[in-house]
């Protein structure tokens, strides 16, 4: 796991424009720059929320890809509730320390 | 006595992001109430606003996280969001980083600070903005507390960031103004959005309103995260705004759950009274 930088790529997905820029131009170069596994890639190109929020992601930078992704405010919730009952509960990060948030 | 204005207020970004979706009632009553807020606030005739703000990773991040960060800059824009989502036109907000810096170098002598002079403010302090400088004309001086990304600065630690700032206040000439915003029980951005623990909120807020520190500081994380969701971590900024009107009891003008909005809405007023030195 290296949720660090799964988060770290986000956090600058949405805060820097020229970031934006290279997502929108060239993803996979993007993807590139930052220590990822095959899986923690696949969730963002994908994008699977709920494998992302899962996987760790903090719902402060998760809500702000997903807007980016397209995803409205209720189809974002729905799709985390998906991710726990597709993958289990959050691995790892904030939201585990109760064993999740639901 | 130069901190003339003291509040609380949420700023979940729901409050102006879905708006037209919350029950209009309630919404219009606490958007009644933030605007009563603007008015004394006004009344207090302050020349700066100081935001003690918890900020969801717009500036800060693990890879150098500071507990505690004071803005410093002659002007901040926001918000860093998409502005459909918020719903709040971009903007460039005064700073006063001439009257930060004095403040900043006040209260190191008591705690440890960092200082940024670039800052891009999210829906944490430009909500509260929009509601309360709807025209920018006020400048303001942010304060981040990192409620996101533990290990988080103890709770006694932010009452003590609290006095100081206090204290740096009350050393300065100009007219202050401060305010706190965050929490209380939510579960934001998670699959829990639109949950809120009323009675533990309620609870809270007594002791808040009270400015019971003992008890305010008697909280624990894993407490807080079991009963109030990961946004309850957001109490150190009213915290830090008890801290910094110790003694002063506080006057709550608005308390509803709107789930919509992800927050127990809140608006709470200190009466003021002179800091009592050890």
């Amino acid at each position: 796991m290296s949720l660090y930088h799964l988060q770290k790529l986000i956090y600058q997905l949405n805060r820097d424009p020229a970031v934006r820029r290279q997502y929108e131009q060239n993803f996979e170069e993007l993807l590139a720059g930052y220590e990822l596994t095959a899986e923690e890639r696949g969730a963002i190109r994908e994008p699977d929320i709920g494998l992302l929020y899962v996987m760790g992601v903090n719902g402060q930078l998760l809500m702000h890809y997903a807007a980016l992704r397209g995803f409205e405010w209720d189809a974002y919730l729905e799709a985390m509730r998906e991710g726990e009952r597709r993958y289990g509960p959050v691995r790892t990060g904030l939201y585990k320390r109760a064993g999740g948030t639901s | 006595m130069s901190l003339v204005f003291a509040g609380v207020l949420s700023h979940a970004p729901g409050i102006t992001g879905r708006a037209e979706r919350a029950d209009p009632t309630l919404r219009d009553a606490f958007y009644a109430s933030l605007d009563r807020m603007r008015l004394e606030l006004e009344a207090a005739r302050p020349d700066a606003l100081v935001v003690i703000g918890a900020e969801h990773f717009a500036n800060f991040f693990m890879n150098n996280m500071p507990s505690l960060c004071v803005g410093m800059a002659d002007a901040y824009e926001g918000p860093i969001e998409d502005v459909e989502w918020l719903r709040i036109a971009r903007t460039r907000v005064p700073g006063a980083a001439e009257l930060s810096q004095r403040l900043i170098a006040e209260m190191m002598h008591e705690v440890d600070l960092a200082y940024a002079q670039e800052w891009r403010f999210d829906h944490g302090i430009m909500v509260p903005l929009n509601f309360l400088t709807p025209r920018y004309d006020l400048p303001v001086i942010p304060v981040n507390i990192n409620c996101q990304g533990p290990p988080l600065i103890p709770l006694a630690r932010c009452w003590a960031f609290g006095r100081a700032l206090r204290r740096a206040c009350d050393a300065a000439a100009e007219r202050i103004a401060v305010v706190g915003t965050g929490g209380i029980s939510h579960w934001p951005a998670t699959p829990d959005s639109g949950k809120i623990n009323e009675a533990w909120d309620r609870a809270f807020l007594e002791k808040f309103l009270a400015n019971r520190r003992d008890e305010l500081l008697a909280y624990t994380d894993e407490e807080t995260y079991r009963d109030a969701g990961q946004g309850g971590f957001e109490i150190r900024t009213f915290i830090a705004l008890a801290g910094c009107t110790e003694g002063s009891r506080s006057e709550l003008w608005f308390y509803a759950p709107i789930p919509i909005f992800a927050v127990g809405c809140t608006v709470a007023v200190v009466r003021i009274e002179p800091l009592i030195t050890d």
